[in-house]
C-alpha cells in the first residue's frame, strides 16, 4: 500500500551517501582519534586526560555556567511566555516580534555588544564614571559570560515555552479556580505540568549551547577563562593535538548525551517540540 | 495592578534585549573611535566598512554560500524524502534517527568531525569544505520541512492522475510538486538563515584565507573592535527588521484574504 508514490527509493541515495560522509564517518574519526596515540597505537589517555586538574575545572566551571545560565533564562522566560499568553492577539505578534528580531543579528556581534558596555572603558563604566563612582571591572567574569549567555539564548527558552503555554486550554484554567484552586495551586498543578515539552526543549536549546560554547568565554572572559569548549577549541586550532581534541570531546559527547536522556525522561512528547 | 506589573516586566526584558543592539548602532555614528565618548556624528565607519575587501569577499562568500548549500541541501532533501515515501516505516525511521543527529549535536562537535574527516581524506580545506558542511547541516532541516507534506492523499491524486493517463512526469509536476512547494520552500529559506548564521561550523572547516562574515567579525574582535563592525551591525539589524516586517505584513495580508487557510 502507498508503494506508487513515485515509488523509487533510490531517489534517497544522494541523502544516504551525504549522512554516510557527512555525520557517520566524521563522527566515527572523533571516536577513532580519540582512542589513538600519537603513533598510532590504542590508548585511553585522550579520554582520561579529562581528568587532569585544568581540564576538570573547565568541564566543572561549563557545567555551573551553563545551569545557572539556563536557570536564569528558564526563570526569565516562564513570565514572559505567560504574558504573552494572555496579552491579546495583535500585541501578541508584534511582542513575538520582537523576541524573534534580535536572533537574526549575528551572535557574534550581539556578544561583542557586551563587550562594549562591560568594558573598563565601556559604555557602562562611563555611565557609573558620571554620576562619580569608581569605575567597576566586569569584563573578563564569570559574570559577564553568563551575561552573554543569558542575552544569547533567551529567545531559544521562551519561543519553545510560548508555544506550549499558548495551547493550553483555557477551560481548563478555569475549571481549576471553580473547583476552588488557588493561584498557586493553578500555577504548578495545572499551568506547569502541561508547559513541561515546552521546557524541555528550551532547556536543549539554551543548556548544550552553553555548556559547549568557545566563543562567548572567549569574548567576555577575554581568554583567561576556559571552558571546556575553550579546551577543545585551542587543542584543534592551536595546538594541533587532534587526539586530545578528540578525547576530550567523547567525553564533552556523554554529558551533551546524558543531559538529553535525562531531559527526554520529562517529555514524553519525545522533542517533538524541538522546532 | 497586574497589567502593570505584565507591561514593567515586558519593558524590562525590551530594555534588556535592545540596548545593547542600540548602543552599537549609535556608537556605528560616533565620529571618534571611543567607545564612550561622543564626537560629533559621521558615517566614516560605514565607508571604512565598504572599502574593506576583506569585508567585501567575507558577504561575498557567505551568501554564496548560503545559497548554494541551501539549493543542494533542499534538492537532496526533497529527493529524500520522496524516495523514503517508498520505504518500509523502520527503514524510515532509522534514516529520520541518523537524519537528527547534526541538529541535536553541539555545533562544535559537528565542526571538528568534519573537520578530521577532511583532514583524513586529505580535502584541501576551504570554500568546497565549508559548503559540504553547509549542506550537510542543512539536509536535515529540508526533510523536516517537505516530509509531513507526503501523505496519503498526495499518494491518492497521483494515483488517480497516473490512472487517467497521466505519465510518471506530468503527475509528478502537476500533483506532486504543487503539494511539496510550501514545505520545499520553508527547508530552503531555513537553510539559507542557517547556512548566514553559522559560526562555529564554518570556523573549524575554513582553510587560512577564506572568511565568512562570521569568521571574519570573530577574528577582527580578536584584534580589536572597530567601529566599523558597528556600522556593519546596524546594516544587518536594519536588513533583519526589514526582512522579517516583510514577511510579517505579507502573512498578515495573506490571512486576510483567505482565512481558512492559514496553515
Amino acid at each position: 500500500m502507498g508503494t506508487n508514490l513515485v515509488a523509487k527509493k533510490q531517489y534517497s541515495i544522494p541523502f544516504i551517501v551525504w549522512i554516510i560522509a557527512g555525520t557517520i564517518i566524521p563522527l566515527a574519526s572523533i571516536a577513532y582519534y580519540g582512542f589513538t596515540s600519537r603513533d598510532g597505537g590504542f590508548t585511553l589517555n585522550n579520554v582520561l586526560a579529562m581528568f587532569r586538574h585544568d581540564h576538570l575545572q573547565a568541564l566543572g566551571l561549563s557545567l555551573l555556567l551553563a545551569f545557572i545560565s539556563t536557570l536564569i533564562c528558564l526563570l526569565i522566560a516562564f513570565p514572559m511566555a505567560m504574558i504573552l499568553r494572555e496579552s491579546k492577539y495583535g500585541k501578541q505578534g508584534f511582542l513575538i516580534f520582537v523576541i524573534i528580531l534580535p536572533m537574526w543579528m549575528n551572535f557574534l556581534l550581539r556578544t561583542m555588544a557586551w563587550q562594549v558596555l562591560l568594558e573598563r572603558q565601556g559604555v557602562i563604566n562611563a555611565v557609573i564614571a558620571a554620576i562619580g563612582l569608581p569605575r567597576q571591572e566586569m569584563m573578563n567574569t564569570p559574570g559577564a559570560i553568563v551575561l552573554g549567555m543569558v542575552y544569547d539564548f533567551l529567545p531559544f527558552m521562551i519561543l519553545p515555552i510560548y508555544n506550549t503555554v499558548s495551547k493550553i486550554d483555557n477551560h481548563l484554567i478555569e475549571a481549576a479556580y471553580d473547583l476552588g484552586a488557588r493561584k498557586s495551586m493553578v500555577y504548578t498543578r495545572v499551568i506547569l505540568p502541561l508547559s513541561v515539552p515546552g521546557i524541555v526543549s528550551g532547556i536543549t536549546m539554551v543548556f548544550i549551547p552553553a555548556l559547549t560554547t568557545f566563543v562567548i568565554s572567549n569574548m567576555l572572559g577575554g581568554g583567561k577563562i576556559n571552558l571546556i569548549g575553550n579546551i577543545i577549541e585551542q587543542e584543534f586550532t592551536v595546538n594541533s593535538n587532534w587526539y586530545l581534541g578528540s578525547g576530550l570531546s567523547l567525553v564533552m559527547m556523554v554529558f551533551i548525551i546524558i543531559s538529553m536522556l535525562a531531559l527526554q525522561k520529562f517529555d514524553k512528547t519525545g522533542g517533538a517540540n524541538l522546532i | 495592578m497586574k497589567k502593570v506589573f505584565g507591561r514593567i516586566y515586558i519593558v524590562i526584558i525590551m530594555l534588556f534585549l535592545y540596548l545593547p543592539i542600540l548602543t552599537l548602532i549609535v556608537l556605528s555614528f560616533n565620529e571618534t573611535k571611543s567607545m564612550s565618548v561622543w564626537g560629533g556624528f559621521s558615517l566614516h565607519w560605514y565607508e571604512e566598512l565598504f572599502h574593506s575587501r576583506l569585508m567585501m569577499g567575507a558577504i561575498v562568500n557567505t551568501f554564496s554560500i548560503a545559497i548554494l548549500a541551501a539549493l543542494i541541501a533542499t534538492i537532496v532533501g526533497t529527493l529524500a524524502v520522496l524516495g523514503m515515501a517508498a520505504m518500509k516505516p523502520r527503514t524510515q525511521n532509522i534514516l529520520l534517527g541518523f537524519n537528527n543527529i547534526p541538529m541535536l549535536n553541539a555545533d562544535i562537535v559537528t565542526g571538528i568531525a568534519l573537520m578530521l574527516f577532511f583532514l583524513m581524506v586529505g580535502a584541501p580545506r576551504g570554500y568546497m569544505t565549508i559548503l559540504f558542511s553547509h549542506a550537510t547541516f542543512c539536509i536535515p532541516y529540508v526533510i523536516l520541512s517537505v516530509r509531513p507534506r507526503v501523505n496519503k492523499n498526495t499518494e491518492k491524486l497521483y494515483e488517480a492522475a497516473l490512472d487517467l493517463g497521466a505519465s510518471e512526469k506530468y503527475a509528478f509536476r502537476k500533483i506532486v510538486l504543487p503539494e511539496l512547494r510550501p514545505g520545499i520552500l520553508s527547508g530552503f529559506l531555513l537553510s539559507f538563515t542557517m547556512s548566514v548564521d553559522d559560526f562555529i561550523i564554518t570556523y573549524f572547516t575554513r582553510g587560512a584565507g577564506i572568511n565568512t562574515i562570521s569568521t571574519l567579525i570573530y577574528s577582527e574582535v580578536k584584534i580589536g573592535i572597530r567601529p566599523s563592525l558597528f556600522a556593519l551591525s546596524t546594516i544587518i539589524f536594519v536588513v533583519a527588521l526589514l526582512v522579517l516586517l516583510a514577511v510579517n505584513i505579507r502573512q498578515d495580508s495573506n490571512e486576510r484574504k483567505a482565512p481558512q487557510t492559514c496553515s
